[in-house]
């Protein structure tokens, strides 16, 4: 059992607050993904429960020790950095061996461990090289591997695909999603690109400016986004934004049209993700400014009432710019935000 | 035919640079080398023809300066005591300074700013002065005249040198290969041991010979700390206004071979050194 | 042991050390010098000033370096931008450029006495041409600024490497782009070196000057190898007056002299080659 608790993390450096006091709860055999901006203290998170980093207040739980004083290597944890720290005086063999032979393994156990981790990491051919024979692509299944064969109760990964190319992350992606889940580990993982994010994490925690915005399913958080910034970082492109008055009784006005909403009387925004929108007779009235091809879409960035404003399109359309287009979003997917508190309104 | 002769004029402009280039680095070269083979002749000279007149440029190739020099009453010892301070040097500058330099690289803490300035200072400072006030000091606590003294002295001298060096050799290792060794098992003494130390070892050694150099170069605190048991410079500096020409030159000869040696281990490090203390 | 405190404890011995033998010894220096007997005094530089041969070492030592480290920063640079140019051979260049790092002042003056002395080199060379027909001794009272060029050129010889060392490091920080960039808008050769290289330099040559300067006015062995007494330097001076006149106070007031010139000259350098924050690579 390796569920991992924290609580009340924070975090400065001198005067600078990294981490404002974070709670996450991260359940046995789960995925968690920590997804934000550079700077938005993900990585410092991760390295805090990697016992990297000491926290200014808090505590973290790993099973059911309390670990926020014990040095990295009593945590039961392993690692994979984003520059994959495979140590280049020994072979691939002896760096996946290192954390075993540490830990005082028998010689042939670990011979043991090593090849079957290599092998579920397809390296087994790559044994007897060194880190400066490797591919990048290579490097990383190295890295990968040595954590694997440690058994860990939870496994940290902090941007690990970020260096590779574009074609080889996407494979490892798949290949990482698959090892980790047969593995039973507990991982978290942290990365900014959210589509790693979407397609990885059992739960996505998505943080902001040393705090955790919302913490939920992939879907939940890109149907439901609990703040605004969640709605304007998750999604590509983001979501669209249009002020809104109330007319009472649940009913908004929104550039012209009327919608259903809340029942509030406070000034709300009005928010539909650009792929919800479809060209109606009765809609938004949109004047396209820029068109962009996708091939499976069309993007088409507009004016609403002086907001900027995109849309998906279908790719059959024809659109110019210039062109008024009246745009009807999809009513089950309309959000709202209260504008103050940028929080979500139901 | 006048389009082309712009064109060459132009290539002969860049043939007579490059011809110029050469020279100059070709003169530059023997500027260094020249030198030295004329003491390497007289070294390999008879002390007659040492003291000859003209001087061929060919060496005869005869060990009579050598004996004569191996045979000079003290010189050896002087040689044996110049290898003594060196290493002496060499070992206590890099026990005092690798960990500064670790220290420097891995760590930000309040006071790092005022103690890099203190290294750097008495890299700014005439240091060999400070050996006439050891004089005295060292005659109260009993390190007068002894080779160890010296080493300390010298130590002062290679302490910025070791710092600086084994600062940018740390530096070059990714703290992530720590981080990673801490997360696999390893203390922080067991990371260093077997995954910082493998990975610097040529360099540490480089910046020990360097330490080694700067000892084995020394003159002046040499001839000051040291009456009874002189090291190979300070027993020639004393005995230059005395001492026979062919001493000299042998003497100077055996200072320069190991300098040689030694310059060529570490040219490696000697411009990624500087790069970093420059920063 | 926590990361707050480890860091303290691996500068400790150092930093103890630096005390023990660097700042310390200071302290002892500027007490010797200020002290004759018992109490405050300026004894000690009144006659160390007042000796006849004071103002003729202190106008060698100064003029030494006047002459021989302009030349040095210029040659430096020259064999830097060579360097940088070449492909070809470029390791084993700096190798042959750099050997003179390694060999001591002393070793260095008596290379160049091999060249100057009576039945030296130079001599054989110019009877060899027929200049000459028997050996003129040059290092001699009657001929001061023979003695003043072989220390020159000895010292030019030997101390060169350790500015060029500095300098083809300082160089090789320079990013490329810079000098394309500065290509592209149609800058010569002759300008990509004093608007690229030369400013960009500026923390490698206060290095480099500082160094340079400071061991300029420590020049001592170089000199009693081919000029003996004939040639007086602030540096033989104190080894004099410690040695020869037993007379520890007054070489302590000399080697403050020394040190209060090294200061002047490094804080000039310092401030000349300013670089302003934030214009850094």
């Amino acid at each position: 059992m390796a569920q991992i608790r924290i609580k009340n993390v924070a975090k400065r450096f001198g005067a600078y607050q990294a981490l404002h006091s974070i709670n996450l709860d991260v359940a046995d055999q789960e995925f968690m993904v920590l997804l934000g901006a550079s700077g938005c203290g993900k990585t410092t998170l991760l390295r805090i429960i990697a016992g990297l980093e000491t926290p200014s207040e808090g505590e973290v739980w790993i099973g059911d020790r309390r670990v926020d004083h014990l040095a990295p290597r009593d945590r039961g944890i392993a690692m994979v950095f984003q520059n994959y720290a495979v140590f280049p005086h020994l072979t691939v063999f002896e760096n996946i061996a290192f954390g075993l032979r540490m830990a005082k393994m028998d010689n042939a156990l670990v011979t043991k461990r090593v090849e079957r981790t290599a092998e579920l990491m397809h390296i087994e051919q790559l044994l007897k090289r060194y880190s400066g024979e490797l591919s990048g692509g290579q490097r990383q299944r190295v890295a990968v591997a040595r954590a694997l064969a440690m058994e860990p109760d939870v496994i940290l990964m902090d941007e690990p695909l970020s260096n590779l190319d574009a074609l080889l992350r996407l494979e490892m992606r798949a290949e990482l999603k698959g090892v980790l889940a047969e593995s039973k580990t507990t991982a978290i993982y942290v990365t900014h690109d959210q589509v790693e994010a979407m397609s990885l994490a059992d739960r996505i925690s998505v943080m902001h400016q040393g705090r955790i915005v919302q913490a939920a399913s992939p879907i939940e958080v890109y149907r439901n986004p609990a703040a605004r910034f969640v709605a304007s970082f998750i999604g590509n492109p983001p979501m669209n934004f249009l002020p809104a008055t109330s007319h009472g009784n649940g009913q908004w006005s929104v550039a012209g049209q009327t919608f259903n909403g809340p029942a509030t009387q406070k000034p709300l925004e009005f928010a539909i993700r650009p792929e919800d929108l479809s060209p109606a007779d009765q809609g938004l009235k949109a004047t396209a400014r820029v068109v962009e091809p996708l091939g499976a879409h069309l993007l088409v960035t507009c004016d609403v009432e002086g907001a900027s404003f995109r849309a998906v399109l279908d790719s059959d359309l024809t659109v110019r710019p210039g062109d008024i287009l009246t745009l009807a979003p999809q009513p089950d997917r309309i959000r709202w935000f209260d504008p103050e508190t940028t929080q979500a309104v139901a | 035919m006048t389009a082309v002769t712009p064109d060459v004029a132009h290539a002969d402009v860049r043939k007579s640079g490059r011809f110029l280039f050469r020279a100059a680095i070709v003169f530059l070269c023997a500027w260094v080398l020249v030198p030295i083979y004329f003491l390497l002749i007289n070294t390999l000279s008879s002390p007659e023809t040492v003291n000859a007149f003209p001087k061929s440029f060919i060496p005869e190739f005869d060990m009579g300066s050598l004996t004569f020099f191996a045979n000079f009453a003290g010189m050896l010892t002087a040689l044996k005591n110049s290898v003594i301070v060196a290493c002496l040097t060499m070992v206590l500058s890099i026990a005092f300074g690798a960990p500064a330099g670790y220290a420097l690289s891995r760590f930000d803490f309040r006071g790092k700013e005022l103690f890099r300035v203190l290294i750097l200072l008495t890299r700014a400072f005439p240091l060999p002065l400070l050996a006439l006030p050891l004089a005295v000091l060292f005659i109260r606590t009993g390190l007068d005249d002894t080779l160890l003294g010296l080493a300390l002295v010298h130590t002062t001298l290679a302490i910025p040198f070791a710092v600086l060096i084994t600062f940018s050799l740390f530096s070059g290792i990714p703290i992530e290969l720590e981080e990673a060794a801490w997360t696999l098992g390893c203390t922080r003494f067991t990371a260093f041991t077997k995954v910082v130390l493998p990975l610097i070892a040529p360099g540490i050694a480089a910046s020990a010979i360097f330490a080694f150099v700067i000892s084995w170069n020394e003159v002046f605190a040499a001839a000051v700390l040291t009456i009874q048991n002189r090291t190979l410079p300070a027993f020639l500096l004393q005995s230059l206004g005395t001492s026979p020409l062919h001493l000299k030159f042998a003497g100077g000869f055996i200072l320069v071979v190991p300098a040689l040696v030694f310059i060529f281990a570490v040219r490696k490090y000697l411009f990624a050194m500087w790069g970093i203390a420059n920063r | 042991m926590n990361a707050r405190t480890l860091p303290y404890l691996l500068i400790l011995p150092v930093t103890l050390f630096l005390c023990v033998f660097f700042i310390y010894p200071f302290v002892l220096v500027a007490q010797l010098a200020f002290t004759q007997g018992d109490g405050f005094t300026l004894a000690n530089f009144r006659e160390v000033v007042g000796y006849w041969k004071f103002p003729i070492s202190l106008k060698n030592t100064l003029l030494l370096a006047a002459i021989v480290v302009p030349i040095q920063l210029a040659l430096s640079l020259a064999m830097a931008t060579m360097v940088s140019k070449m492909e070809k051979g470029r390791d084993l260049v700096l190798y042959v450029w750099t050997i003179p790092l390694g060999i001591s002042d002393l070793a260095a003056g008596i290379i160049w006495l091999a060249i100057f002395e009576q039945s030296g080199f130079l001599n054989s060379m110019m009877s060899g041409m027929g200049l000459i027909d028997k050996p003129i001794s040059l290092l001699t009272y009657e001929h001061p600024w023979v003695i003043f060029i072989a220390i020159a050129l000895a010292e030019i010889w030997r101390a060169t490497a350790i500015m060029l060392v500095i300098l083809v490091a300082g160089m090789g920080l320079i990013p490329k782009e810079y000098y394309e960039a500065a290509e592209v808008f149609g800058a010569s050769p002759w300008k990509r070196f004093l608007k690229i290289t030369l400013p960009m330099l500026r923390p490698s040559l206060q290095t480099a000057l500082v160094l340079r300067v400071i061991l300029a006015f420590e020049v001592f062995a170089v000199v009693i190898a081919l000029g003996g007494s004939l040639f007086p330097v602030l540096m033989a001076e104190t080894y004099a007056y410690q040695f020869d006149l037993l007379n520890s106070g007054a070489a302590a007031a000399i080697a403050l002299i020394i040190l209060a010139i090294s200061i002047g000259f490094t804080l000039i350098i310092l401030r000349l080659l300013r670089v302003p924050k934030g214009a850094t690579i």
